[in-house]
């Protein structure tokens, strides 16, 4: 289990993590999202006692992890799966850092075996590519066997096929009842991985509850219609005071009106229907919603529609 | 012990220490070769088959400062950290093997270029190791390369960056030291206390009467005794190294 309280870290007059308080549960995956720049890489580095934080405290199991003794064995983490010298054997970079946590030397080889790189384990790790990268960096997280497992946009970059067996391997360490931290910027991505969500944008927390829970909370319901007397029924809507989008191809997207309540209306004016759609709101638009005040680095992005 | 084997399986994992080694040995008894071949008329001196020390001194300290920031350079030192989050210990066993190995290349740089110059010199009636100010100036270079391996160390691990920590200790080394004597007045002053304008006294200072005449060896200036001058450039070293540690210890990873 790993618990933040009231964690803080400026830098100068920056504050890159604002009063960040947040548990995550043994036995589950846990999605911790945001946009670029929310925080998540400079939390999971306070987690794991890279940075010191300025104010608060994070702790693993009850400890500091600088409180860890052999602390591999406690916590397994990938944050940069470039952390590799590029001229040192994927063997030889597991092997000094099986032996500096006392880990046998064929614990090595089990890792190297668990992510398939068995094969490449004396080639120079700089000549792999991202996926090897990955892999080789999971093989390090995992090498101490630990509870807590912590990614850092594990599946930025890489190939559906290397994404489907990140997932697929996170969700097989949460099943064996470990703690799993796993960052990411893509919502889409977590809802299929994570059954948890800790959602911070510039460093706040603006959620933490079950990823279905957040999905529903979250996703705005929308009603698309299509009709030869659009703009008739459009007026109407409006007029009723619900909000109506005209999109490109002609069909109209309401907002705060039930399919029914549309129905109705167009009956009761003799409007033709030719489709009547309920529309769940995409993940992706919700997450906008809520972070939309809290992305560091806004780009102008061009209206479209009316 | 075993943060001595992590560090030791880091080192010799990669191709770049080696190479510095070579080039070390390479550039000191080549040096030393070329000067014994040619010295001509009088019998060779013990110091000039080790005048050209400082050669080998700058690249392992090259090679010392490497291994600090190319684990900076490529994150590695993160990984570091992680696995050992006290962070003084992993520094202090690498300061360990870093030094142990520069020690061994600045005696193996330094007996080789005593050796070869025994065997190329035309007259090497001098060249035998009697006294112990002999023993020093040869034997010497091995404590040299240990201690400028441990500044190199603490200068790499306050800057982080190879192109920086290289520069500091070439242009300090082989610029500075020279420019301040230029300085009116207090030029030659401030020049006597340089790290390692006091260490070349260590190596050169005090030879034997019969082996050099009077004036004609290399440069050996400053207060101190030969064993002084050499605590005073590794007591230069610790304070740097000690000083990063402290940095290393307080600094965001």
């Amino acid at each position: 289990m790993i618990e933040a309280v009231g964690l803080t870290k400026r830098y100068g007059k920056t504050v890159a993590v604002d009063n960040l308080s947040f548990t995550v549960e043994p036995g589950r995956v846990t999605g911790f999202l945001g946009p670029n720049g929310a925080g998540k890489s400079t939390t999971m580095r306070m987690i794991l006692g890279l940075d010191r934080p300025s104010a608060g405290k994070v702790l693993i199991d009850g400890k500091s992890y600088g409180q860890l003794d052999r602390p591999l064995r406690t916590v397994g983490a990938l944050l940069d799966a470039k952390w590799v010298h590029p001229n040192r054997s994927a063997r030889a970079h597991l092997q000094w850092m099986a032996k500096s946590n006392g880990l046998p030397a064929k614990r090595v080889d089990e890792v190297l075996d668990l992510v398939g790189l068995t094969k490449v384990a004396k080639r120079r790790a700089g000549g792999f590519s991202l996926g090897m990268s990955q892999r080789l960096g999971i093989a390090g997280a995992l090498l101490g066997d630990p509870k807590v497992l912590l990614f850092d946009e594990p599946v930025n970059g890489l190939d559906p096929e290397g994404i489907l067996w990140i997932r697929q391997f996170m969700q097989g360490l949460a099943a064996d009842g470990r703690t799993v931290l796993v960052s990411s910027h893509l919502l889409s991505e977590m809802a299929v991985t994570a059954q948890d969500l800790v959602v911070i944008g510039r460093g706040r927390l603006i959620s933490q509850s079950s990823t279905t829970e957040f999905v529903e909370r979250s996703t705005e319901n929308t009603v698309r219609v299509r009709s030869p007397h659009a703009d008739k029924l459009g007026a109407m809507l409006v007029d009723k005071g619900f909000t109506v989008r005209e999109d490109e191809d002609g069909s109209l997207t309401v907002t705060g009106a039930a399919s029914d309540e549309i129905g109705d209306i167009a009956a009761a004016s003799g409007v033709v229907l030719h489709e009547l759609s309920p529309q769940r709101g995409s993940l992706e638009q919700a997450f906008m919603q809520l972070t939309g005040d809290s992305v560091e680095y806004h780009a102008e992005l061009a209206e479209t529609g009316k | 012990m075993t943060l001595l084997a992590v560090e030791r399986i880091k080192l010799f994992s990669t191709r770049s220490p080696w190479w510095c080694m070579l080039l070390a040995l390479g550039s000191t008894i080549g040096i030393t070769a070329i000067i014994a071949a040619n010295w001509d008329g009088a019998p060779m001196p013990v110091l000039g088959a080790v005048f050209s020390y400082t050669f080998g001194l700058f690249v392992i300290m090259v090679m010392a400062a490497l291994a600090v920031t190319t684990e900076y350079r490529f994150g590695t030192i993160k990984s570091t950290f992680q696995a050992v989050p006290d962070r003084v210990s992993p520094m202090i066993a690498k300061a360990v093997v870093v030094m142990l190995l520069s020690g061994l290349v600045g005696l193996a740089a330094a007996f080789g270029s005593w050796g070869l110059s025994w065997v190329l010199a035309d007259d090497n009636s001098d060249l035998a190791l009697t006294t112990a100010n002999d023993w020093r100036h040869v034997a010497g270079i091995g404590l040299v390369f240990a201690a400028g391996a441990l500044l190199a160390l603490g200068i790499g691990a306050l800057v982080r960056h190879t192109a920086g920590a290289v520069s500091i200790i070439l242009v300090f080394a082989l610029v500075v030291e020279n420019v301040v004597a230029l300085i009116p007045n207090i030029g030659d002053d401030i020049q006597k206390w340089m790290p390692f304008t006091v260490v070349n006294k260590f190596i050169f200072g005090d030879p034997d009467p019969s082996a050099i005449p009077e004036g004609a060896g290399p440069p050996a200036i400053g207060e101190l005794s030969p064993w002084g001058s050499f605590a005073y450039f590794a007591g230069i070293a610790l304070a740097i190294y000690i000083i990063s540690l402290v940095v290393v210890k307080r600094r965001d990873a």
